[in-house]
């Protein structure tokens, strides 16, 4: 008996779907414009999300290559930007000194990251330099946890002053007017400086359009005294990496003069590190595509309307449709496929206008910023989801019109003209 | 003795306008038994609608009782008594009333899809039917593409679609030329002698009113008379 009636209802369901197909072909322009309002919203929320995790991604790979068992010590930034470029209070030689000798240390590197003028060829350009710790302990690590390779030449060797090497971007694009190669001459600051060695690609595009000198170099040529932007900290393989990040958050503490939970520095791990631009990349997100929803909850305002006025032009056919034997349930399940059907079509739109569009910011940032860093990205959760999402707002917007619809009295409908 | 299959029982129905009572049916009694041939005659404003409306089951009555079948319609619920009237009876209306964005045919089939026929009888169905009315050529063409009499063809076709008991004829020449009036009628008659089927129709006209078995005749929302033809 059950199994009669579901396929019954199957049945049915089929039969009205091309009942309600045929009902929206027959108003097209109307259609189309009812559409709009979902498909703008669709679209806005798929390209928005699509890119919001596309980001995630990318940086969740690229932090997630640093290990777990390193601390990342910065000076509280004012604002975005690199670390320390804004910083009250930076980090400084004595920092350093105070976190090599914190219990649970093994050893640490520093790092400056600047912008910095590059004139070459009588063109002048601007760019990120990057530092190598002038001690071989500090510099081994880093290398080996940022995976740095030589494809050409050599690395730079501890205290050369006007040798640099620069990320593979230089080498592979006109980054700087032209490729450039081992031997290449340039000035960082008015300060000429030659070219020994070119890196492999990293996988992180900062660090390809970045130029690598030794750290006491670059704080020769920008004068920067023993101001340091950044500090990792290896800590012992058998220590707990929650304590040591307290016992430095004490000792900084206790350096620097400032209060507990006043701290002018951060002290993370590489996984808060992760989850803390995870968490800000969520948010923003998620303000966008509360944003977006707005369009979309007008859209569905805009399906209500339509549906509206279907069931007053459409009353004298619901009166026939009546008449001929059609139940109240037949007829809301009409009007409901009618405008769920409106959803879902502005929701397919919407879709591929979204990937289009989330695809098309893809490869402008591309181009224009050399970072592959925003690269769209789809999970079928996010396709089918919109899709199931567009639908439901259209069946929950023609609700209303296909309960008043389904309501009529047979001969009321029939007498209206 | 044939089954009666629509009976009304002293029938009233009133509307109120504003503060005034109008009684559109002031107590009908009558029966239409199977295979019948009725007419209901009356002039404007006689109530004949409104007793057209309750023998149709489209709507109730505000006194007394309308039997379908022996059934009471107000004991249904509203879904059961659409499903009872799709199988049931079949209408035909003085303005065609088909469904103009679908075909000749898909409105003959329409009811069907409502009462949940299979697809290969539906098509085999339809097809039958609208040769019966002389319109297989043009079935794949909207209400609009038609003629006048070719609509009123159409509609018959789709009272026929479940092969009800009775088809309700309001006024189906009204809006017709007396030449497609003519082939209307002579269709409704064909279906009455061949098929037997029970027709019920309506009209201000008695030319046409004669080809019915009986006349029923309303005036003031009351039967005056009953005339037996033959």
């Amino acid at each position: 008996m059950y199994k009669i009636m579901a396929s019954k209802l199957n049945r049915r369901i089929k039969e009205y779907f091309m009942l309600a197909v045929a009902n929206l072909f027959h108003r097209k322009l109307r259609s189309w414009l009812t559409m709009i309002g979902i498909f703008i919203g669709i679209a806005a929320v798929v390209s928005l999300i699509s890119l919001g995790q596309g980001m995630k991604d990318a940086i969740f790979s690229q932090f997630s290559a640093l290990g777990s068992d390193n601390i990342i010590i910065q000076a509280k930034q004012a604002t975005f930007g690199p670390p320390g470029s804004s910083a009250a209070n930076p980090l400084t030689k004595d920092d350093r000194n105070i976190i090599k000798k914190s219990r649970g240390v093994e050893l640490v590197a520093t790092r400056l990251i600047k912008a910095v003028q590059l004139d070459f060829d009588k063109k002048t350009f601007f760019r990120y330099a990057a530092t190598f710790p002038d001690d071989s302990d500090g510099r081994n690590f880093l290398i080996e946890r940022f995976k740095f390779k030589i494809e050409k030449g050599r690395f730079i060797e501890i205290g050369e002053k006007n040798k640099i090497i620069v990320g593979q971007n230089y080498a592979a694009e006109p980054v700087l007017d032209r490729e450039l190669r081992v031997g290449d001459k340039l000035s960082i600051n008015k300060k000429e400086v030659e070219i020994v060695g070119i890196l492999a690609k990293t996988g992180n595009p900062q660090y390809d359009r970045t130029i690598f000198l030794n750290e006491e170099a670059l704080r020769e040529i920008i004068n920067l005294e023993d101001r340091i932007d950044i500090i990792i900290a290896k800590t012992s393989n058998e220590e707990d990496v929650e304590q040591v990040v307290e016992t430095i958050k004490k000792n900084l503490r206790n350096h620097r003069n400032v209060e507990k939970d006043k701290e002018d520095f951060e002290v993370q791990t590489s996984q808060q590190l992760i989850s803390s631009l995870g968490t800000i990349l969520t948010i923003v997100t998620a303000v966008l595509v509360g944003i977006a929803m707005i369009s979309i909850i007008v859209g569905g305002v805009g399906i209500t309307n339509t549906m509206y006025t279907a069931v007053l032009e459409r009353t004298k056919e619901i009166g026939i449709m009546k008449a001929i034997g059609a139940r109240n349930s037949d007829v809301l399940l009409i009007f409901l496929m009618e405008s769920g059907l409106l959803g879902i079509v502005g929701g397919i739109i919407g879709v591929c206008l979204g990937i289009a569009l989330s695809k098309t910011v893809e490869i402008i940032a591309a181009n224009a910023l050399g970072s592959e860093l925003i690269k769209a990205s789809f999970p079928p959760v996010l396709i089918i989801g919109a899709l199931l999402f567009s639908f439901l707002v259209g069946a929950i917007s023609g609700t209303s019109p296909a309960i008043q619809a389904a309501k009529l009295k047979p001969v009321d409908a029939l007498n209206q003209e | 003795m044939p089954e009666t299959i629509i009976e009304l029982n002293n029938v009233w129905k009133t509307y109120y306008m504003g503060n005034n009572e109008v009684h559109a049916l002031q107590g009908i009694s009558l029966k239409v038994k199977k295979g019948e041939f009725v007419a209901i005659m009356g002039p404007s404003g006689s109530g004949k609608s409104t007793a057209m409306n309750m023998i149709g089951c489209l709507d109730v009555p505000s006194k007394g009782e309308v039997y379908l079948s022996g059934k009471d319609i107000m004991n249904m619920s509203e879904s059961n008594l659409a499903q009872v009237r799709g199988r049931k009876i079949g209408f035909i209306f003085q303005k065609f009333n088909l469904i103009n964005t679908l075909t000749a045919k898909e409105n003959v089939i329409l009811p069907m899809i409502l009462q949940d026929m299979t697809k290969q009888e539906r098509e085999l169905k339809a097809y039958e039917i609208l040769k019966l009315v002389d319109l297989t050529d043009r079935m794949n063409h909207r209400p609009n593409e038609l003629s006048g009499g070719q609509q009123q063809r159409v509609a018959i076709a789709r009272s026929m679609a479940m092969n009800p008991e009775v088809i309700l004829a309001d006024e189906p020449t009204g809006n017709l030329d007396s030449k497609s009036g003519s082939t209307v009628i002579s269709f409704l008659k064909k279906l009455h002698k061949e098929k037997g089927t029970t027709i019920v129709m309506v009209t201000h006209d008695e030319h046409i009113a004669h080809n019915a078995e009986r006349i029923e005749y309303i005036k003031d929302g009351k039967i005056e008379k009953v005339k037996h033809n033959k």
